[in-house]
């Protein structure tokens, strides 16, 4: 153990402890800007480059930054002495300096890092004054890049290349030009960027933000000759309350809907009713793979991959087009949705596709790549019009004048609103493959399930497996969440050493409910958690579970699709892939 | 062998073979073929001499005669004259700058005089392509004496003995960093020598491994015995295409001779040496940056701990070493710890390379014991200040490094006395400044080669450095305030103190060591406006005194804006609204009438 002292006061900490940890674990709060550390994740990003953090150490030449520096016996620490505080506010300010002071129209303003920090240190004036960078903005299908704003804190360096393996977004130029981008300062679009989000949910400014289409969908709803509907992913319940001030991990599925209502949409779907029906789809073309392969079938391959994650989806597009043929061929829930919508519901309710506008709330970005996608259009005209994100129905919900914390619950419209518990996980690492689990047991065994939870399939860990007995036939799942863990199990299946029969994989760590479209967590992990826990609870309260037994699924097939992988299934609820490499 | 009765040396060094020195080589290959004398007469290209200032050198042995600025045609006649008939070519002997009479001898040139070559032994010596030259001056027998009688750890308490330092800037003792890496613990570790010699006008490791290469290589697998490693890197910058190529050749030819590879003169040691390059990134010249271009990733420092010797390349232990550095360990081994110590001062043993360049004399590189004085340097070796003007400082440790001034003359140089004056040994650039340098400009310099060479990953050199340029760049144009002075110091001194690197840590020193010793130019600039120097274009203009101009038009006929007017041999006048301040008018009058303002 290590003895020293942090602003006079003496703390013990075990070897390897930072000046950082030490100093929080007596309540000393140094601030920090670069630093992030997702706990539990194994996701730290610490270049030790913004030097915000640095505290005055007796006997050391210079300053030492808190986030990197090793706590050592004997240390006599002081993080506010006037030598610190001096150096801290000027680093501070020498960022504001390069900064566009554009704090009241930003995307980000009252979510930014920076502006917190000019605000805990009470900045009032810019000591160093001159040139600031100019870059050009870079907008994609999902993320805008407003590279002026870039404090160089390599958040999203790290989660782009250590996390997801993605390797898009690094430092390039030296000096006063140095600045993260794609290489050759390309376009994100040129790029082999999955859209996951990442980077967006992790930048401390208004550098990354995502692509704002809350005005088109406004657009929509104002729009006499359009019905407008909205379908709402599983993990945007589970978080949109933090945008209104609610804990971490308060479920408001009934104000979502309430919220929605007010917004002027004509119906509000679930797309948990499009993750039953994924389920039904992807569990048959799992059973039938297993079966076939199971009978000596050598032209079937396993594992089967799942295929609701639209980034999961671009990367082994881009990084391994040989194993296009492994993952699912199943839509995600999304596009299910959109599909159904714009032909099964819309004819229901003798409305022409082109009048149907189809909105999507989602925790995510890729989704609106996803929704851009051309397989996902008849004749122009695409299945999901607009993917929205948690934060941008906040706004949303904000533009409407609407007291979200007074709002009634209310219920999902019908047919298209009707989700089983099986359908709420999808939101959590896991969920997918436990939904898939509980149809496909039932299906293959043709018995009913003797427990619906299976929590060997649960947790945070990026990697986890465990084998389900199908009465008899052990099936082996393996479960990655955050790309550069998906890289891994791909890896093992190139290599022919995976061991799997069905492996889940999504691209966010902790699943959709970490997705880069949610709430900032500002590097708070626990607020994972807790959204992740309550996807478990809503699973739990709903009296239907297992997603073979929601009724309208069961009518969807009956009145429209015949069968699970029939040829209109096929057509509406199956996509191919491309080699993107 | 052949034994020859005469050496002819030709300087092979990269700056005098931009001045054809190959040719000169090739017209005496010539020449002596034509008189029958090519098995009496060696010639060989060399490494670089060391005195620039007046290459292309070419010095013949045994009797040290020492031809300088020697031009291809002017081969027949040395051959002719000095060969044939034994007289030495006066025109092309060295003329004392005090004396004014030539000198016979290099041993009798001042330059020369003082020094002491230790990592420069070999340098325009011997054939640096050919290893039994090497092995002839006693290369490798160090190496053989370690492998063959000595355990690691007593060749490490020689070099903790010798006291060496590392040369390439920090001077960390280099026999305790050896020790460090042998005590980590691994299955796999590397040796790794730093050739990213990066200041402005440092050129030591350069020529050193353009003139001896072998002697780093024996050093380096001396290293690799010592803490443990198989393995040897040269970091070398890809802008250094001799130096790559005399490399190349001297780690083939000892793979030859079995003095790299596996089984190393048979006592079951094996080492190799690959060579990676470098972009020309300064800051690449920081270790940890260093290892992290190597391997593949952006060149830029991460924080210590971990130092490279517990977690270096691909996360393995690595000792890094400079050329400069390495190149003293074969004969510190062959002449005894106590031999090296005995050179320098108390705790800076040795010897040190400088580029000396500026307005000196002698431009060159020089390698003199520690705890020589600056004096020394430059009235002894330098030769005094060029044109005669008056010194006015010396800026040591390049852009990392400050400003010496008179005050300072007299200080036996070493790491410690640098760094008390304010500067720093930095890889061994020396600039001599006369006073005709506005210091603020000069500190405008350094800061814009920092500011070019700043990764760029923290605050304060990113970001900082760009605004204490930009409050020297207002001072220089005359926009400059008293309140910008206190600016600058504040932010310099927050700057080195939250800076990641190295580079970020002393960028400002140029800045601060020219607040200290040279304030009353920063005030004149920031309160009269006027630059002391004259340097500063903004704060300046050019006149013309009617009292003195004779009216021989030269100015007129030169000014390339047509900003001078006037009669024939009557007095010209500049006007100021055409006038672009580039000085050629007060270069080219002959009578001292124009005058800067």
């Amino acid at each position: 153990m290590i003895n020293l002292t942090i602003d006079h006061k003496p703390v013990v900490v075990s070897k390897g402890t930072t000046i950082l940890k030490a100093a929080s674990s007596i309540g000393i709060d140094i601030p920090t800007l670069c630093y992030m550390k997702l706990d539990d994740m194994n996701i730290e990003n610490k270049p030790g480059g913004c030097r915000v953090c640095v505290v005055e150490v007796k006997g050391r030449r210079n300053l030492a930054p808190a986030c990197c520096t090793e706590a050592t016996e004997g240390m006599e620490i002081n993080t506010h002495s006037i030598r610190a505080i001096n150096a801290r506010r000027t680093v501070v300010e020498l960022i504001l300096s390069d900064h566009p002071a554009d704090c009241l129209i930003c995307a980000k303003s009252g979510n930014c890092d920076l502006q917190n920090m000019a605000t805990h240190l009470g900045i009032r004036k810019i000591h160093y004054q001159g040139e600031k960078s100019t870059y050009r903005e870079d907008t994609s299908p999902a993320i805008i890049r407003e590279i002026n704003k870039c404090i160089m804190c390599r958040r999203c360096e790290t989660m782009c290349n250590d996390v997801q393996t993605v390797g898009v977004l690094s430092a390039v130029n030296r000096g006063f030009q140095a600045v993260v981008a794609p290489a050759f300062e390309m376009n994100l679009d040129h790029s082999v960027c999955t859209y996951c989000g990442q980077c967006v949910a992790v930048c401390p400014t208004g550098a990354l933000t995502e692509v704002d289409q809350t005005g088109a969908v406004i657009r929509a709803l104002s729009n006499q000759t359009k019905t407008v509907i909205v379908q709402t992913a599983p993990a945007v319940r589970a978080a949109l309350g933090e945008e209104f001030g609610m804990p971490a991990g308060t479920l408001v599925t009934g104000k979502m809907v309430s919220a929605l209502r007010r917004l002027g949409f004509d119906y509000v779907f679930d797309t948990d009713f499009a993750a039953d029906l994924t389920i039904m789809e992807e569990g048959t073309e799992l059973l039938n793979r297993l079966s076939a392969f199971m009978e000596g079938d050598k032209n079937v391959k396993l594992p089967i991959l799942t295929s609701c994650c639209p980034a999961w989806v671009k990367f082994f597009e881009h990084h391994f087009p040989e194993l296009k043929d492994i993952p699912s061929t199943a839509r995600s829930p999304q596009q299910m949705f959109g599909s159904i919508a714009k032909t099964y519901f819309a004819d229901k309710i003798g409305v022409k596709r082109e009048n149907l506008v189809v909105v999507s709330i989602m925790p995510c970005l890729a989704k609106k790549y996803e929704s851009s996608r051309p397989e996902f259009s008849v004749n122009g005209n695409p299945d999901v019009d607009f993917a929205l994100s948690t934060r941008e129905l906040a706004h949303l919900i904000n533009l409407g004048n609407i007291d979200f914390n007074s709002l009634p619950n209310e219920e999902f419209d019908q047919p298209l609103g009707e989700s089983t518990g099986a359908a709420v996980i999808f939101g959590t690492t896991g969920g997918v493959i436990e939904a898939a689990v509980r149809t496909a047991y039932e299906i293959f065994t043709g018995k009913p399930l003797p427990r619906v939870d299976f929590e060997e399939l649960r947790g945070m860990d990026g990697l986890r497996k465990a084998t389900i007995d199908f009465n008899g036939t052990p099936i082996h799942i393996g479960i990655a969440h955050g790309l550069g863990n998906a890289r891994k199990l791909l890896e093992d299946i190139e290599a022919g050493n995976s061991e799997f029969h069905a492996i889940e994989i999504m691209s966010c760590p902790g699943g959709c409910i970490g997705g880069g479209g949610q709430p900032y967590h500002h590097g708070d992990a626990e607020i994972l958690k807790k959204r992740q826990r309550a996807i478990y609870s809503e699973d739990k309260n709903k009296t239907i579970r297992k997603s073979h037994e929601n009724p309208y699924i069961t009518k969807l097939y009956e009145e429209f699709l015949g069968a699970p992988m029939s040829e209109k299934a096929h057509q509406l609820l199956h996509t191919k892939y491309f080699d993107r490499s | 062998m052949v034994e020859y009765n005469m050496h002819i040396l030709v300087c092979g060094g990269i700056g005098c073979k931009a001045s054809e020195s190959e040719h000169i080589k090739t017209n005496f290959a010539d020449r002596l073929n034509k008189y029958g004398l090519a098995d009496e007469i060696q010639v060989i290209s060399t490494g670089c001499f060391g005195f620039c200032e007046k290459g292309p050198i070419v010095k013949i042995l045994p009797d040290n005669t020492f031809y300088t600025r020697v031009t291809p045609d002017d081969v027949v006649e040395i051959v002719d004259e000095h060969i044939i008939k034994g007289r030495k070519l006066e025109r092309l002997l060295y003329k004392d700058l005090k004396t004014k009479e030539t000198v016979g001898d290099s041993k009798g040139m001042d330059f020369y005089k003082k020094q002491i070559r230790i990592a420069l032994r070999n340098c325009g010596f011997i054939d640096p392509e050919n290893i039994e030259e090497y092995i002839g001056r006693d290369g490798y027998a160090a190496l053989g004496t370690c492998l063959s009688e000595k355990t690691p750890e007593d060749v490490i308490r020689m070099i903790k003995d010798s006291g060496l330092r590392g040369r390439g800037g920090g001077g960390f003792p280099t026999g305790l960093k050896w020790e460090l890496t042998r005590k980590s613990v691994s299955d796999q570790k590397y040796v790794v020598c730093n050739a990213d010699e990066g200041d402005p006008g440092a050129f030591m490791d350069r020529s050193i491994l353009e003139g001896d290469p072998h002697s780093v290589l024996e050093a380096m697998a001396i290293c690799g015995y010592c803490i443990g490693a198989a393995k040897g890197l040269v970091y070398i910058r890809a802008e250094y295409p001799l130096a790559i190529a005399r490399l190349k050749i001297a780690i083939n030819q000892a793979r030859e001779y079995g003095l790299l590879g596996d089984d190393i003169l048979g006592t079951g040691f094996n080492f190799d040496v690959e060579i990676r390059y470098g972009a020309g990134a300064f800051v690449c010249g920081e270790e940890t940056a260093l290892i992290h271009s190597m391997e593949g990733k952006r060149g830029e420092p991460t924080v210590k701990p971990p130092f490279p010797a517990e977690k270096g390349y691909n996360g393995k232990p690595t000792n890094v070493n400079n050329v400069e550095t390495f190149s003293n360990i074969p004969v510190i081994i062959n002449k005894g710890a106590a031999w090296f110590a005995s050179i320098g001062t108390e705790k800076s043993k040795g010897t040190k390379v400088f580029a000396l360049a500026g307005k000196i004399n002698n431009v060159g590189l020089i390698e003199v014991p520690m705890g020589i004085t600056l004096r020394e340097i430059i009235y002894d070796i330098g030769g005094g200040i060029k044109d005669g003007r008056e010194f006015k400082a010396v800026q040591t440790g390049g852009p990392s490094g400050g400003c010496l001034t008179k005050s300072f003359l007299d200080t036996p140089i070493d790491y410690d006395n640098l760094v008390a004056a304010g500067s720093m040994m930095g890889s061994g650039g020396m600039i001599v400044l006369d006073d005709s340098d506005c210091m603020v400009a000069i500190a405008k310099f350094y800061l814009e080669f920092t500011l070019d060479e700043s990764c760029g990953k923290c605050t304060p050199c990113r970001i900082g450095n760009k605004r204490l340029h930009e409050i020297l760049e207002k001072i220089t144009n005359g926009n400059g305030e008293l309140e910008d002075l206190n600016r600058l110091r504040m932010l310099s001194n927050v700057i080195k103190d939250t800076s990641l690197c190295g580079l970020g840590q002393t960028s400002p020193n140029p800045v601060l060591s020219t607040l200290d010793n040279f304030y009353d130019e920063y005030l004149a600039h920031v309160t009269t406006h006027k630059c002391l120097a004259g340097q500063c274009k903004a704060l300046i203009h050019f006149k013309i005194d009617p009292e003195k101009c004779t009216g021989c038009t030269l100015c007129f006929r030169n000014c390339p804006v047509g900003a001078i007017s006037g009669e024939k041999r009557s007095a010209h006048y500049i006007d100021q609204a055409i006038c672009i301040k580039c000085g050629v008018c007060f270069e080219k009058c002959k009578f001292d009438a124009v005058l800067i303002a």
